[in-house]
């Protein structure tokens, strides 16, 4: 009818039908922004140092930022809900040290222990998932506690000694082996490349994705919308916990041991990538896609400074200091948009 | 949909019925006795004072929870709604108070959350779901872009959103909570069209609002409830307002006075002059004397709030002086503002105006803090409750002690706790912005007194409301505002809904200055 769209007109149009491809425009330039940023960086060291834009370096860049990464994208799904998982990083330890177990005591077939591995990380998500969805436990209190009982029980199973690989030599080759033939890039580059697609995939194009938004946007909306809020939680958990025991896989592969007591700190800098790459901690905006690019700004950041000898406590300081830059650049971006 | 097969030949004469429910939760007894039957093809508006059980109705018809007693029945069958996909499903649909929107996803996402078109199983179709959303907007008439963020749009196109996210589940029944509180008379004449257009003889409305214009505009019968019981339900054709009021309250109001008109005599205590902000406002002038009310009436987006904002220097100001008394002041903050003793009332309560998990006393003490509740940076804990309590008393807040946490008050006793921390520290100037939305009659026939007490005790008081009749009974003066510009000032005898809106419609953007149109 048209009396209702001239009435309506009158009170409400100002704004055209192009508001919605400025908004998604926005949203483009700000991942470019970030990845600008990485881009400078780049070029900064690549100026400073002779060493730091080879093949070599290059590529032991990508493969410093595997676990951080591997632990970022996960947690990219979690913090977009509103939520935090503070288990990440001894979480990882926990499923290290339990993939030697699978393999190196259990004597499991290769496959079978880091499938295993892996699931035991969903298993870590799924109980951090029915804490936070279903005992409605705030997801900081849910996952520190987690963090605690992992790094715990990470050091009971294994009574506070590395495990090593030694036994199953192709264990190792799942981080350093280089599947590619004639690309020098090990496979642990490739697997969280691999873990990226997928998981822009399932954020960008899946329902999952779809509610993992809705809900940090805003989750009581979503679940008068008849969405199973507490179900999808715990699915979004789960995931980001399998995205530990891939880590916990990764790491152990590269050093070819389980180390047990390593892991803490690991899920700040994850953190930090997600936040350098413009997912909001307040919930409903983010992207992979600016979750890689956080945690290559810190890899690269640490690899740069790294050549150019500035000291290891030094290279915290410029790291926090970027995180500050990042996060404020980010929030005036936002309010002059 | 299976549903409307069922529809075809009604069950019953009524198409939803609410027999003698009663729900209770710890310390409350929300609903008891309560009793509502819809129609077919009309709209039943639903009213009660806040905290006649309306909203827990609505969480019980949604899902949310299950009544203790009693049963409802759709189109003649037992409904038992055991979540709100359920209920949606079943052909309920609820539009709630507080806006449930997702602010980062688009139109189009938020439109069909739940159900979006998907390919595979798993898979979303974007392109499938904006022809969806565009199909449905299209079909409602409504001017929405689907690709937009909803973050991004005006708060009555929001509401527009909402109402279609609930249209497109296609409904039998629609309930509608206070669907207007965000909106202009323009937007709400937009909203009742739509509202027509849905009801047929399948469909019915449950209709809850507070303002009584609106029913008298929209509604077929009116079903008055009272502390959670049923009290009467009465055609609108029959039935004049000040009976419905009466019935809500349980008492009979005042006839509305009307104010007197602007008091010369009086000295001028604000003068706002060239005031601009980048965004909108465009050399806005007014003064405001001591003892009056002047009200900024305009619709939507005019600039009203922006206005109160800029003052006060919660927006930054690019040009324009403020002078109180005479003296130019510089009021770059808030606290500057407070400190000249200029407070702002924000419309945005909850969120702006009380800290919701403190209690009253801590709610009422806070502005003036630092100045009359420490001692070297100790709080003096007794001289605030004294406070509190006096304004407890004095504003007539019910609350059973002075700690009572605000969030368990209802909104126009949180409204008056907002008053109170003004009175307390002994603001000259008031700007009240909504002062009475999501407010029920009765508290806004005390707002409305307490807001004379002040202007006659001669403060001076500048009132944004949306509510023109509100505008119109409570003003000395209405200033009226259209695309961030002044457009008039009228005297309250010369000011009327017509000459008001005539004002409210004027486009600033043409050199010559046309006849307005009225919104009718």
């Amino acid at each position: 009818m048209s009396t209702i769209k001239t009435t309506a007109d009158a009170g409400l149009a100002q704004a055209g039908p192009t508001e919605g491809r400025l908004s998604a425009l926005k949203d483009r330039l700000q991942q470019l922004l970030a990845f600008a940023s990485l881009l400078t960086i780049v070029v900064f060291f690549s100026f400073a140092s002779p060493i730091f834009f080879t093949y070599p370096n290059i590529t032991s860049i990508l493969f410093s930022t595997v676990v951080i990464g591997t632990l970022a994208v996960g947690t990219t799904f979690v913090i977009i809900t509103g939520g935090i998982d503070l288990s990440i990083g001894t979480g990882m330890a926990l499923c290290a040290v339990m993939s030697g177990v699978f393999i190196v005591n259990w004597g499991l077939p290769l496959g079978v222990g880091v499938l295993c591995a892996v699931l035991f990380g969903g298993l870590i998500g799924l109980v951090n998932g029915f804490n936070v969805a279903f005992l409605k436990l705030p997801p900081f209190i849910a996952t520190l506690a987690m963090m605690l009982v992992a790094q715990g029980l990470a050091l009971v199973i294994s009574h506070s000694a590395p495990i090593y690989f030694t036994s199953s030599p192709g264990y190792v080759k799942i981080s350093t082996g280089k599947l590619i033939p004639g690309l020098d890039l090990p496979n642990a580059v490739l697997i969280l490349l691999a873990g990226c697609v997928v998981s822009g995939l399932v954020l960008g194009k899946t329902v999952l994705g779809r509610y993992t938004y809705s809900i940090g946007s805003n989750e009581l909306a979503t679940a008068l919308s008849g969405v199973n809020v507490r179900r999808w939680k715990l699915v979004i958990y789960t995931l980001a916990g399998l995205f530990i025991g891939l880590a916990g896989v990764l790491i152990s592969a590269r050093l070819g041991s389980a180390q047990p007591a390593t892991g803490a700190g690991y899920e700040l800098q994850a953190i930090a990538a997600v936040v350098i790459g413009g997912t909001s901690l307040a919930g409903g905006k983010g992207s992979i896609l600016g979750t890689v690019i956080g945690a290559l700004i810190i890899s690269v950041l640490n690899n740069g400074l790294q050549i150019m000898s500035i000291e290891q406590e030094w290279q915290k300081v410029i790291l926090g200091l970027v995180i500050l830059v990042a996060v404020y650049a980010d929030m005036v971006r936002k309010k002059e948009a | 949909m299976s549903e409307h097969a069922m529809g075809g030949q009604p069950m019953s004469d009524y198409l939803l019925e609410v027999e003698d429910v009663a729900k209770g939760f710890p310390g409350v007894q929300a609903l008891d006795g309560m009793h509502l039957n819809l129609r077919y093809g009309e709209v039943l508006a639903v009213v009660g004072e806040n905290g006649a059980g309306k909203s827990t109705l609505m969480k019980l018809l949604s899902g949310i929870h299950e009544p203790d007693r009693g049963q409802f029945r759709l189109g003649g069958a037992p409904y038992l709604p055991t979540d709100p996909r359920h209920a949606l499903a079943a052909g309920v649909s609820i539009i709630h108070q507080e806006f449930n929107l997702m602010p980062h996803l688009t139109v189009a996402q938020n439109l069909f959350i739940g159900r979006e078109p998907r390919t595979a199983g798993v898979l979303l179709s974007e392109r499938a779901l904006n022809r969806a959303a565009a199909e449905l907007v299209d079909r409602l008439g409504l001017a929405l872009d689907v690709r937009a963020l909803v973050g991004n749009l005006t708060v009555a196109k929001q509401q527009l959103v909402e109402i279609a996210k609930a249209l497109a589940y296609e409904p039998r029944v629609l309930i509608m909570d206070e669907p207007t509180a965000a909106l202009n008379d323009a937007e709400v004449a937009a909203l009742h069209d739509l509202i027509r257009r849905f009801v047929t003889d399948r469909t019915g409305v449950i209709y809850i609002s507070h303002r009584m214009e609106e029913l008298k505009a929209i509604s077929d019968r009116i079903t008055v409830i009272r502390d959670g019981r049923f009290v009467r339900t009465l055609d609108t054709a029959l039935t004049k307002m000040p009976e419905v009021i009466s019935l809500m309250v349980g008492r009979e109001l005042a006839a509305d006075a009307q104010p007197v008109g602007v008091r010369e005599d009086r000295e001028v205590v604000l003068r706002v002059s060239g005031l601009a902000t980048k965004p909108l406002l465009r050399d806005v002038s007014f003064e405001l004397r001591g003892g009056e009310i002047l009200g900024l009436a305009g619709l939507m987006g005019a600039g009203r709030t922006e206005v109160a904002r800029a003052v006060v220097g919660a927006d930054r100001r690019t040009a324009g002086t403020i002078e109180l008394r005479g003296c130019p002041i510089a009021v770059r903050n808030p606290a500057d503002a407070a400190k000249h003793r200029i407070g702002y009332l924000s419309e945005d309560r909850k969120h702006l105006g009380l800290l919701l998990e403190q209690d009253v006393a801590a709610n009422v003490a806070l502005p003036s803090l630092a100045e009359r509740f420490s001692n070297y940076g100790v709080v003096d804990v007794a001289a605030v409750r004294r406070t509190a309590r006096e304004m407890v008393a004095r504003l007539g807040i019910r609350t059973p002690s002075e700690r009572q946490v605000t969030k368990n008050l209802s909104g126009g006793n949180q409204q008056k706790v907002v008053i109170a921390k003004w009175l307390v520290k002994d603001c000259d100037v008031l700007i009240f912005d909504e002062p009475t939305r999501g407010i029920d009659v009765g508290a806004k026939a005390e707002i409305y007194d307490l807001l004379n007490d002040l202007a006659a005790a001669g403060k001076s008081i500048i009132m944004i409301s949306s509510e023109l009749p509100e505008v119109l009974r409570m003003s000395h003066r209405v200033l009226v505002m259209s695309e961030g510009r002044v457009s008039g000032v009228l005297d309250a005898a010369e000011a009327t809904q017509e000459s008001v809106m005539a004002l409210a419609t004027t486009r600033h953007d043409r050199t010559v200055p046309t006849a307005p149109e009225a919104p009718k």
